[in-house]
């Protein structure tokens, strides 16, 4: 054995046992700063986790775009939406109410009133369609953390799910994505009421993640520190139907 | 300079120079496996690439841009989803959630592969030596004769055979240090949580439209040099330079008694 191949199978070995010492300490350290996924398995978890923890540790709380009262769409993009279905008639008939259960110290119901009645966040940000497409409008509602703070989310809670009255619809929301300022119950849209096929009466805005984050008529927010019992657990209704739950490129 | 490797492609040519070889080590393993790694990244990217923009053909620039707007241009194709039907009375079934997903892993595979080639071909020369033009070829001149060269079939330079010429010298450092860091950033400049940490990378674009449109438009550049590059990788003879980039040796002696 020559001097070149012993170094060389020692770089090897140093190589080999430094990415097995590197995978495991990166696997502890995401573990332990919730930087896995839900939908972390199948053949595109490796992707989805390097995508979710670098965004987490990279963006971190940073505020996403806002834009000049100028720059508001003139012809905002409708995107389809079926037609309301009977739960969707049924509660807009009894006057629409958000529950608030889970992991929190007061389950709520809240009016419509109820949450207008709370601090008012305005916002002027795009929705990006994972289609490409994109328009920028002005939204008015309440900040999720105002909610989740009235209700008193317990400190083991890692995940706040939130539904549609179209059970097709149901996604989920990390703590920090929850209680980031720009994560709005929204019931406003450019100084108006917030229209049916925008989401009205109550959509939730996740302006730094994609159009399909943004779920309309919203019902229901639930508290939880695990996503199993929740669909498939994948943490969405997205990763069921083949889309990402983070959904932040 | 005893022991200098010649052609100045990997230490093992330095190493086994003084007990010549017919098989001249051609590619180290490192630009091997980044090689077939992006091969395969690329493929992916296309094809996933592809997938999206079926599902939105229009292409716009600015900030914003959606059926209500005018786009910069329309690739005239059936789409997959019945909201635009670019004039045809079917479309495709939804593609975007695996195409999304494929993409990004794709993309992590791409720049982890890049990077590693890149700071150990920084280490190693390999970019000094054998991607940096000599000074005698940072010229038009220079290139266009090489070019003529290829043109007229004429026979290769021996230097050539272990190293890469004027052409390939400026093509592949446009494409690793240009096309593939600008793919990169109108990607990320695309994403509303990237641009929310770096808002310039979306703004010096003119906006997300713009950065979509470029990430289009870079893209066809890389297909264009893809292209070309297969087409000279099969006029210099196809299977002993996929051989080289597998195994990492030139055939040359073989070659030339054949």
């Amino acid at each position: 054995m020559n001097a070149i191949t012993r170094r060389r199978m020692l770089l090897g070995a140093f190589g080999v046992g430094g990415s097995l010492a590197g995978i495991v300490a990166a696997d502890r350290i995401a573990k332990r700063y919730n930087l896995i996924p839900p939908d972390c398995r199948g053949v595109y978890g490796p992707g989805e986790t390097l995508t979710y923890a670098a965004s987490r540790v990279v963006v971190g709380d940073a505020p996403a775009r806002e834009f000049s009262r100028s720059m508001i769409s003139k012809t905002p993009f409708l995107n389809e939406v079926a037609p309301p279905n009977d739960a969707y008639k049924k509660l807009q008939a009894s006057g629409w109410k958000l529950t608030v259960d889970g992991m929190v110290a007061h389950p709520l119901t809240l009016t419509l009133a109820d949450l207008r009645a709370m601090a008012v966040g305005r916002q002027i940000t795009e929705v990006s369609c994972e289609e490409g497409w994109s328009y920028v409008a002005e939204w008015i509602g309440t900040p999720l953390r105002g909610v989740l703070n009235e209700a008193g989310v317990l400190p083991q809670a890692r995940y706040i799910v939130y539904r549609s009255t179209d059970t097709n619809w149901w996604d989920s929301l990390d703590m920090a994505e929850a209680h980031h300022p720009q994560t709005l119950l929204t019931w406003g849209m450019n100084d108006g009421d917030l229209p049916i096929g925008f989401g009205g009466p109550l959509r939730m805005r996740v302006p730094r993640q994609l159009g399909y984050k943004s779920i309309k008529y919203i019902a229901s927010l639930t508290a939880t520190d695990s996503m199993k019992g929740f669909g498939k657990g994948l943490g969405s209704a997205s990763p069921e139907a083949g889309y990402s739950w983070f959904a932040g490129i | 300079m005893p022991g200098r490797p010649v052609l100045g492609y990997s230490r093992r040519v330095s190493a086994t120079a003084t007990t010549p070889q017919t098989k001249a080590t051609r590619h180290t393993a490192l630009v091997r496996v980044t090689h077939w790694l992006t091969f395969v990244c690329f493929v992916a990217l296309l094809v996933s690439g592809a997938e999206i923009i079926v599902s939105h053909p229009q292409f716009y620039w600015g900030e914003t841009g959606n059926v209500n707007e005018k786009p910069l241009f329309n690739i005239p194709i059936p789409t997959s989803r019945d909201t635009i039907l670019n004039g045809y009375s079917y479309h495709w079934p939804d593609g975007n959630g695996w195409g999304r997903y494929l993409h990004f892993q794709a993309a992590w595979f791409v720049v982890l592969a890049g990077l590693l080639y890149v700071v150990v071909s920084l280490i190693n020369g390999h970019i000094r030596k054998d991607l940096v033009p000599a000074p005698t070829q940072r010229s038009f001149a220079a290139i266009f004769d090489r070019a003529k060269k290829y043109l007229r079939r004429a026979p290769v330079d021996p230097a050539e055979a272990s190293s890469y010429n004027v052409l390939q010298r400026w093509s592949y450092l446009g494409v690793i240090f240009i096309l593939f860091p600008l793919l990169i950033w109108t990607g990320l400049a695309m994403s509303p949580s990237f641009t929310a940490a770096f808002p310039w990378t979306v703004e010096l674009l003119g906006g997300k439209q713009s950065a979509r449109t470029l990430h289009f438009f870079a893209t066809i550049a890389l297909v264009l040099f893809f292209l070309i590059h297969v087409t000279m990788v099969a006029l210099s003879g196809f299977r002993s330079r996929l051989a080289a980039m597998i195994t990492g040796r030139a055939p040359q002696a073989k070659e030339s008694s054949r």
